[in-house]
């Protein structure tokens, strides 16, 4: 538009800057998706950015129990391979935690009375002495020539070990309800805020925008008595997943009914009237023309909810708790957060774990969110 | 799995319990005030009494919902502030006092103050120059969807990816952290970011921004798109550059929607809570009060009427953009 030439030198500007700024937005959850499929012992030396170089790594490992020994002549030898199948190549090694990169790999290590370590490059080992050996089995310190390797074994641990899998169930136990009860409930009111006439009419509207900035802390405090209250009446405990449907339901509800209202308002007028002349019920013609004609209005604010709601913290921790039962992901993040906070593998596995799904009905519904988003500020 | 099968019956009956209400009580009220084969006189009466009743059930749930969540807990919150903390005993001003007494609530005060500068300052500058830069790149649709892309992420997801990010490794170990690895290439010495008094507070603000970011321009892009041609090709033909085309002509004719971004983005600030519990949970002198409160609501038990106190203060920063958006709506209503 601004630009009256099409290849401009401002142009190449506007390219490399939008490009820039891409870069910078897009690299911290590449980042975080880059080191959860990392092997966790390279995760935790060397950087994402690293990742498809070598890595040098000084490793310890145990030499195999003196009772496998063989006898060789007069020598007692404890074979083995300190890389375990797994590819690299060892350079320098050791036998004692002052000097773990003492020997080039191949040389002969000496250690006392006569025993010597041989470590190869490839990993084989071998232990001789010309008496038995006896007691605890061996350590050998290498450093080793790492070759870079993905795995999805942060994501196995994660969703067995860690209660990821359970929090996913919960969160989307908590999620979908959450999400379709505010449709309905606003829908109806939407339809009849439109509409309907009856007195009071302005009024509620108005409520319903100064509802939709009231801030959540303000509902916490009484909400959680009530809760409490009520729990104790029933013999339920406070914390259950009815509890926090309706509570999102109530949260979500000004947002929903403003959406919805401004939606249904701008539908034409002749399709509703023509239809009451025919004699239809309010309620035959919500249905049968109201619903159908706000689709797209629907999927918005039911994309809004869904994100919402799964990516929701404070209302899940006040209302369903930090009890292991009911924890839902993004609680499960923070308790992991304060309890594994050095251990990234398991925090940036555990992260995607929780943004995997939000981030695939962002970009398959994109459409939505943005006509809802416009829908939502811009009237 | 058990788990979720119950949830689907629930969510099932809940759906069915939804639409029985709405139906049945349709059916209901055409039962007890018929419309069919009566004399005229009476259809007409039960006719009016039916549709002024009507609304009320089609209303009904979310008014219900809307008070019990919303209308009624604001009024107990500003009940609660005067009384002890377990809300029995009536204490008179002794919260309020305390609050204006104490270091911790000016330190989060300030801070919330600098987050409301800051964040959605940032986060329109920078949805303003993507969108007016993307709108003129072939390629410009992807990049927009990349930069919104964050906005599906949660705050505490968000909160995992930027802490990696500051991650910060004593001594002379490689550093896992983008931002020291950075540090540390141009030779610099390596931070321990989160941990550095008011200097901190903004290693958090950039996470908001980073989500916020895509909002702003996503709407600001929609209010661009939506200039007529006719202003900015009167301005080219003037001899007009870019920078003075973007200034006087574009930016004066969206005001209302870059006020309607930053109040939006503001009212979020005011709420920001996960970020800072997540990062530092108020060490550090990051305290905010969303943060402040919750930590109440639970401390030792909890508090109620601190807690309540300083949700209060986070409602009345809220209030003046509570009114300008009613007015605007209400404005709206007689526009149509």
């Amino acid at each position: 538009m601004i630009a009256s030439s099409k290849r401009s030198p401002l142009t190449y500007l506007v390219h490399a800057t939008v490009l820039f700024l891409v870069v910078i937005w897009t690299i911290p959850t590449a980042g975080l998706f880059i080191s959860s499929i990392r092997d966790k012992d390279q995760l935790s030396v060397s950087g994402w950015w690293t990742a498809l170089s070598t890595s040098e790594q000084l490793i310890i490992a145990r030499a195999n129990d003196p009772k496998t020994q063989v006898q060789e002549g007069d020598q007692y030898v404890i074979r083995g391979n300190i890389l375990e199948g797994s590819s690299g190549s060892v350079s320098k090694f050791g036998f004692s935690s002052l000097e773990p990169e003492a020997f080039e790999a191949g040389t002969v290590a000496d250690l006392r009375k006569g025993q010597t370590l041989q470590v190869m490059e490839n990993g084989d080992y071998a232990f001789s002495s010309p008496s038995p050996w006896e007691g605890r089995s061996q350590r050998i310190f290498y450093t080793a020539e790492i070759p870079p390797r993905f795995t999805l074994d942060n994501y196995r641990e994660v969703l067995s070990t860690e209660g990821l899998g359970k929090s996913f169930i919960n969160s989307l136990t908590v999620t979908i309800p959450a999400t379709i009860i505010p449709i309905l409930v606003a829908a109806f009111a939407a339809y009849a805020l439109a509409w309907m006439r009856f007195p009071g009419r302005a009024l509620l509207v108005a409520a319903v925008v100064g509802l939709l900035v009231v801030p959540l802390q303000m509902s916490l405090i009484p909400l959680l008595k009530s809760y409490n209250l009520i729990g104790e009446f029933f013999g339920v405990g406070s914390k259950t997943y009815v509890g926090i449907w309706l509570a999102h339901t109530g949260f979500g509800l000004p947002l929903a009914i403003y959406l919805l209202r401004n939606y249904i308002a701008g539908l034409p007028g002749e399709i509703i009237e023509s239809a009451r002349v025919d004699g239809a019920s309010d309620f035959d013609i919500f249905r049968k023309i109201i619903l159908p004609l706000s689709f797209p209005a629907l999927a918005s604010f039911a994309i809004f909810q869904f994100l919402w709601v799964w990516n929701d913290l404070l209302i899940a921790m006040v209302f369903l708790g930090n009890n292991e039962e009911h924890l839902v992901l993004t609680g499960q993040l923070r308790e992991l957060l304060g309890s594994r906070g050095g251990n990234w593998e398991i925090l940036t596995a555990s992260a995607f774990i929780t943004i995997i799904i939000p981030l695939c009905v962002f970009f398959s519904l994109q459409r939505y969110l943005v006509r809802g988003l416009l829908a939502g500020s811009v009237k | 799995m058990a788990q979720l099968a119950s949830a689907l019956v629930t969510m099932i009956l809940g759906v069915l319990g939804c639409a029985v209400y709405f139906y049945g009580s349709n059916i209901l009220l055409d039962k007890i005030f018929p419309t069919k084969n009566r004399p005229a006189q009476q259809v007409a009466s039960n006719l009016r009494i039916a549709n002024s009743i009507r609304p009320w059930l089609f209303l009904g749930p979310a008014v219900l919902l809307l008070t019990f969540y919303l209308f009624y807990p604001v009024i107990d919150s500003i009940r609660l502030s005067f009384f002890d903390r377990s809300g029995e005993e009536f204490v008179g001003l002794s919260n309020y006092t305390w609050l204006f007494g104490s270091d911790e609530f000016f330190e989060s005060f300030r801070n919330n103050m600098l987050w409301l500068i800051v964040v959605p300052t940032a986060a329109t500058f920078f949805g303003l120059i993507i969108a007016t830069m993307t709108d003129r790149i072939w390629w410009g649709n992807i990049a927009k969807s990349l930069i919104f892309m964050p906005m599906a992420i949660s705050f505490i997801g968000a909160s995992v990816i930027w802490k990696f990010i500051y991650d910060y490794r004593s001594g002379g170990d490689a550093q896992i952290g983008l931002l020291n690895a950075i540090v540390v290439f141009f030779g610099g010495e390596p931070q321990n970011w989160i941990t550095i008094p008011f200097w901190n507070n903004f290693f958090l603000m950039i996470i908001l921004v980073w989500i916020q970011t895509g909002f702003a321009m996503v709407i600001l892009s929609a209010a661009l798109r939506g200039i007529p041609d006719e202003t900015i090709e009167a301005a080219v033909l003037d001899g007009a550059n870019g920078l003075q085309i973007f200034f006087k002509i574009m930016v004066p004719q969206i005001w209302g929607t870059i006020a309607v971004v930053w109040t939006t983005i503001t009212i979020l600030v005011l709420k920001v809570f996960d970020i800072v519990l997540a990062m530092t949970n108020g060490q550090w002198d990051t305290q905010v009060l969303a943060n402040q409160m919750f930590d109440w609501m639970f401390r030792g038990g909890g508090d109620f009427g601190r807690g309540a106190v300083i949700a209060i203060v986070i409602m009345v920063l809220v209030i003046p953009i509570m009114v300008w958006n009613i007015k605007r709506a209400n404005a709206e209503m007689e526009g149509r």
